[in-house]
Parts: structure tokens; C-alpha cells; sequence
């Protein structure tokens, strides 16, 4: 399988203050990736490096075997969308309105609709199920459904490559898995290479196909959730006290938080 | 959407187009609509009328559709672009800035075109890059630092005109004061029709940008990801707004909140897509200063007051409203 995104020996830095020092890694086309890892470990902004919204200081990225620069914005565009957490519409819009947004890469510059944008927005809805909610302003709906919007609005976009920055925080448990199952049908359905930063290590142990765990910087691991989501390699790397055992659902790797408090009743 | 477009504009040129007629209707000299349509038609019939309507009240109301055109498009951008409903160029300072130039010409004894228009554009742009000097940061063009900076920088702009007024000592300061609050009665045919020539490009291109403030008001970062190259494009949409409204402020001096309550009034009622909101906030706000300036005009028992105070009576008082709903 071809390389969709190749990140060499990849540098970035804020006020000379280095975030994200010399990673190599690469993804694979149609692959669901899940880049974990502490706070400050310079996820987001290795996912704007890639996204090419950060100047990077040293490295490359490649998108398609192609450098990153070589792109055009709006050809790294109709490649790339990005799903921010929390993203905002300051308008009043509606759904189909944000939805059609989308289609911006692939329209003239006053975004004149076609025959096929109406076509793409109707699909990305459906596919989204939001059809019921399409007439309806941004503002009225829950998190969890406006999430699913700037989903459609990326989906909409028919990128190779979505990159989806905590696409589940603030959500609920039903929302999460909603949001989850989507990206995996994404993947399936439409062979979409999908990128997502996640804090919620047991969500990526079920739905990715291979994990980066990242901290201050740097690689930890990668590969596998079995490989990555290892008692020895997230103990130190999250500093706190876990424990790892199997997922009886799907068999993969399932990470349980032990309270300080439960540790000192146990040496009593 | 093509359709939409031309149907609202349409509709909205109409509404111009007889506020326009009200606005040369109404004066000291003949209140009858019907007799001043055929004086402009029939200029022979009535001289005297004639010449009134077109060499006076004409470039007039030409100025006030100019001027409220170029408010409301100003308060569209910059409300698009720094993602606030309650930015527009008087609030931030844009205006302010072109006040201070335009009055440096006045003093300077410069003619209105393109003298005071020159120095109240320098004034301006000077404005906006003191502006994003202090709000750079890590991010230009952050939302709230912007609009924070633009509040002060308007405050700085307020006390330096009052310096310059508090220093000018002849007949000029009449003029600067009358001029300071909106007026628009100083110009003629040929000056209203070079205004309206320097001006029509920048509607042009601000139309043909729309697209790109829909995109923008859901932030830079997604505006960039949707492929716009949003530091080009916000340059281009600020400079091209600061050089209307500084060749606006030049004739006409400072006409606060146009600039809040046409955009607000025309995002309500047609919806937040600028493709739409750029057109109607043209025609929408000339015919809504024309209607301003009738108010200015009719409303003392004698003589007339400066537009200005019209429009701030009517625009502060829905920033106030506006204000309070969007903190609730």
C-alpha cells in the first residue's frame, strides 16, 4: 500500500522553543491512524505541520510522494480537509450552507453551486444523517450534531486525507462512538485515509489501525495497539498509574485508570 | 444563487432608486415629487428647478448613497473578518484614521479631491497598521485582540481630532466641526461622479471576494484548509475597505454605526451569505442614508443638522441593543 502522508525528520518550533523535535513516521493510504499522547506532546501541532497551516523549521512532509510545498493551497485542499475540535460559525448559517462550504476547493472563486456540489452536499449528509437537520441554522444544534456537520463539510470536501484534531472531546459516550463509527465507515466506504488526534486511548484501541504515541515531542511508538498500548510503553509515558488488559469485545488492548487512593488501600 | 442574487438586487435597486427621487424631492425650494421627476426629465419646463435638483440636491444624494454604500460594505468585511457583528470602520478606528488625515489636509488648505482624499486614505491605512501592530501576537488577525486594538486606536484617533480642532483658530474650524459630523453639501456633480468611478472597482472586487468572507467567518485556520489564502485575501479586503471609507470620510466626514445597522438589518432578513450580503449591503445602505440624510434635512424647523447625528441616534442605540443580545 502506497504512502499517503510521509513526515521526515520533522522539526517545528514557537518562539524558539522546539514542539515537535525530528519525527519520521508514515501513513498508509485508507489507514485509520490515531496520533495519542500526553498534553503539550506537540500533537496538534504535528497535525497542522501536516495540514501545512505551521511553517516547519526543519524535515518534510509529503503528501501522495509529492512535498508538501509543491502544493498549491487549493490543491492541497481538494487532498486535505481538516476537522478542527470545537470548530465555530459566527453567522447565522445552516447546515447545508456550512455543508456546501465545503465544496470551496472545488469551485470557481464566488463558489457558484453546480449540479454535482448539490449532489456532493446530499450525499455527505446522508452519509452524516443529517438530512432531517439541513435546513436548520448552526446555532441550533448540539455538539454532538455539530460535529457531525463540520464532518460533512470535510467529507464534502472528498479529500484523500482527513486530519481531525479531538473530533470526540466534550462529546458523550453515544456521540463519541457515532463520530468513531463514521470515521471507520469513511475509511471503508469511501478508502479515505483517516488522521485523528485522540485523548481517549481505549476509543483509538478499537477503531485504529495504528497508533503514534507521542511525548514532548518525540516518538514513543508506533504501530500496532498491541504494540503501542503496552503496560511498559504508557506507564511512562503518561506517568500515571494504568492498567492494560484485553478489550473482550474486539481484543485489543483496554487501558483502566487506578486511583492514587485504590494503590495506598491496596499497601495498607 | 445567481438568481437570488440578481432578485434581491433587483428589488433593493428599486427601494434606491425611489429613495434617491425622495431625497432630490425634498428641500426648501419644491416638496412635490411628480413636478421635480419632470424637471429632471424636462429640465426646460422649470429652469430654476432643474438646476436645484441636478447641481444641488443630485450630487448630494449621490454622496449620501456613495457614502452609505461604502459604510455598510466596510462593516460587512470587517465583521466577516474579524468574526464580530459589532465591528464596522467607525468603531475600529478605520474611520478615525482617515478623520485625522482628511483634517490635516483641511488645515493644510488642500482641495476635497484628491487632496484631502490623499491624506485621509495615508490617515487610514495608518490606522489599520497600528491596528495589526498591536494586535499581532502569535496569530495576526486574532478576533478579539483586533477588535480590542481597533477600540483604542479609535479612542488615540478621537482625542488627536479634538487636539486638532482645539488648535484651529479661523474659519476653518466651522467647516471642520460641520464636516466632523456628516455633511453632505460640499460637493458637486463632477466630484460625486469621480468618487463613484474610484469606488465602483472596489465593489467590484470586494463582490467578487465574497465567497471567501463566508469561508473566513468560520475561522482563518478552515478558511485556509478550504484552499483560501487568507493573509492575501484579508490584506486585500482591509486595504480595499480603508480606501473607500477614507475617500468616503474625506467628503464626508464621520458617519458612525452605518456600517452596524444596514449589515445587521440585511443579515437578518436575507441570511449570512456575503455573496448575497455584499450587494444588498451596497443598494440597502445608500438607500438608507439617503433616508438619513431626508431625516437631516426635514426634521429641524429651520436650516438642517449634520447626518451624523442621525445616524448615531439611530445606529448607537441598536449597538447597545445589539450588544446586550449577543452577551445574553
Amino acid at each position: 500500500m502506497k504512502a499517503a502522508i510521509e513526515v521526515n525528520n520533522l522539526v517545528c518550533q514557537y518562539d524558539n522553543q522546539t514542539v515537535v523535535d525530528g519525527l519520521s513516521f508514515s501513513v498508509r493510504q485508507g489507514e485509520f491512524f490515531i496520533i495519542i499522547g500526553p498534553n503539550g506532546s506537540g500533537k496538534s501541532t504535528l497535525m497542522n505541520a501536516m495540514a501545512g497551516l505551521v511553517k516547519t523549521a526543519q524535515g518534510e512532509v509529503k503528501i501522495k510522494n509529492k512535498p508538501l510545498p509543491a502544493y498549491s493551497q487549493k490543491s492541497l485542499a481538494q487532498t486535505i480537509a481538516i476537522v478542527r475540535q470545537q470548530a465555530s460559525v459566527d453567522f447565522p448559517f445552516t447546515v447545508s450552507q456550512v455543508v456546501m462550504m465545503g465544496r470551496a476547493p472545488h469551485q470557481g472563486l464566488l463558489g457558484l453551486e453546480k449540479e454535482a456540489d448539490v449532489g456532493a452536499v446530499k450525499e455527505a449528509l446522508a452519509f452524516t444523517d443529517l438530512q432531517r437537520l439541513a435546513d436548520r441554522k448552526i446555532h441550533q444544534l448540539s455538539g454532538g450534531e455539530c460535529q457531525r456537520v463540520f464532518i460533512a463539510r470535510a467529507i464534502c470536501q472528498d479529500p484523500e486525507i482527513m486530519l481531525l484534531d479531538e473530533p470526540t472531546a466534550a462529546l458523550d459516550l453515544a456521540h463519541q462512538t457515532r463520530i468513531m463509527d463514521l470515521m471507520e465507515k469513511l475509511k471503508h466506504e469511501k478508502k479515505t485515509t483517516i488522521i485523528m488526534i485522540s485523548h481517549d486511548i481505549n476509543l483509538a484501541s478499537l477503531y485504529a489501525d495504528n497508533l503514534l504515541l507521542l511525548k514532548e515531542g518525540r516518538i514513543v511508538e508506533s504501530g500496532s495497539p498491541n504494540k503501542v498500548l503496552a503496560y511498559n510503553v504508557l506507564e511512562p509515558a503518561y506517568g500515571c498509574n494504568l492498567l492494560v488488559d484485553t478489550n473482550p469485545v474486539k481484543s485489543c488492548p483496554r487501558i483502566t485508570l487506578v486511583p492514587a487512593s485504590y494503590l495506598e488501600k491496596s499497601k495498607d | 444563487m445567481i438568481k437570488r442574487i440578481s432578485i434581491i438586487s433587483i428589488i433593493l435597486l428599486a427601494v434606491l432608486l425611489l429613495t434617491m427621487i425622495l431625497g432630490v424631492s425634498v428641500g426648501s425650494s419644491d416638496r412635490e415629487i411628480l413636478r421635480v421627476v419632470n424637471a429632471i426629465l424636462h429640465p426646460e419646463s422649470d429652469p430654476m428647478l432643474s438646476a436645484i435638483v441636478l447641481k444641488i440636491r443630485f450630487p448630494r444624494v449621490l454622496l449620501a448613497v456613495i457614502a452609505g454604500s461604502v459604510l455598510s460594505l466596510g462593516g460587512v468585511v470587517f465583521q466577516s473578518i474579524l468574526r464580530n457583528p459589532l465591528a464596522e470602520p467607525y468603531i475600529l478606528g478605520i474611520s478615525g484614521g482617515a478623520a485625522i488625515g482628511a483634517i490635516l489636509g483641511i488645515i493644510m488648505g488642500l482641495s476635497r479631491f484628491p487632496g484631502v482624499g490623499f491624506t485621509a486614505f495615508a490617515g487610514s491605512i495608518l490606522s489599520l497598521v497600528l491596528i495589526l501592530y498591536l494586535s499581532t501576537g502569535h496569530s495576526l488577525f486574532q478576533k478579539d485582540r483586533l477588535l480590542l486594538s481597533g477600540v483604542m486606536v479609535n479612542a488615540f484617533c478621537s482625542a488627536v481630532i479634538m487636539f486638532l480642532v482645539s488648535i484651529t483658530r479661523d474659519a476653518r474650524l466651522h467647516n471642520i466641526i460641520f464636516w466632523l459630523m456628516g455633511d453632505f453639501s460640499t460637493i458637486n456633480t463632477l466630484q460625486a461622479s469621480i468618487l463613484l468611478l474610484a469606488i465602483i472597482p472596489c465593489f467590484i472586487l470586494i463582490f467578487m471576494l465574497s465567497h471567501t468572507l463566508n469561508l473566513l467567518s468560520m475561522g482563518k485556520e478552515s478558511a485556509q484548509s478550504s484552499g483560501v489564502r487568507t493573509r492575501l485575501i484579508i490584506l486585500v479586503q482591509l486595504v480595499t475597505t480603508s480606501f473607500m471609507v477614507s475617500l468616503v470620510v474625506g467628503y464626508c466626514g464621520l458617519l458612525g454605526f452605518v456600517g452596524l445597522v444596514v449589515p445587521h438589518l440585511m443579515r437578518t432578513r436575507l441570511g449570512p451569505d456575503h455573496r448575497v450580503l455584499v450587494p444588498a449591503c451596497i443598494l440597502g445602505g445608500g438607500a438608507y442614508m439617503v433616508f438619513c440624510d431626508i431625516l437631516a434635512r426635514t426634521l429641524p424647523e429651520q436650516g438642517e443638522m449634520p447626518t451624523g447625528v442621525v445616524t448615531a441616534l439611530i445606529g448607537a442605540p441598536l449597538f447597545i441593543y445589539f450588544l446586550k443580545r449577543s452577551n445574553s
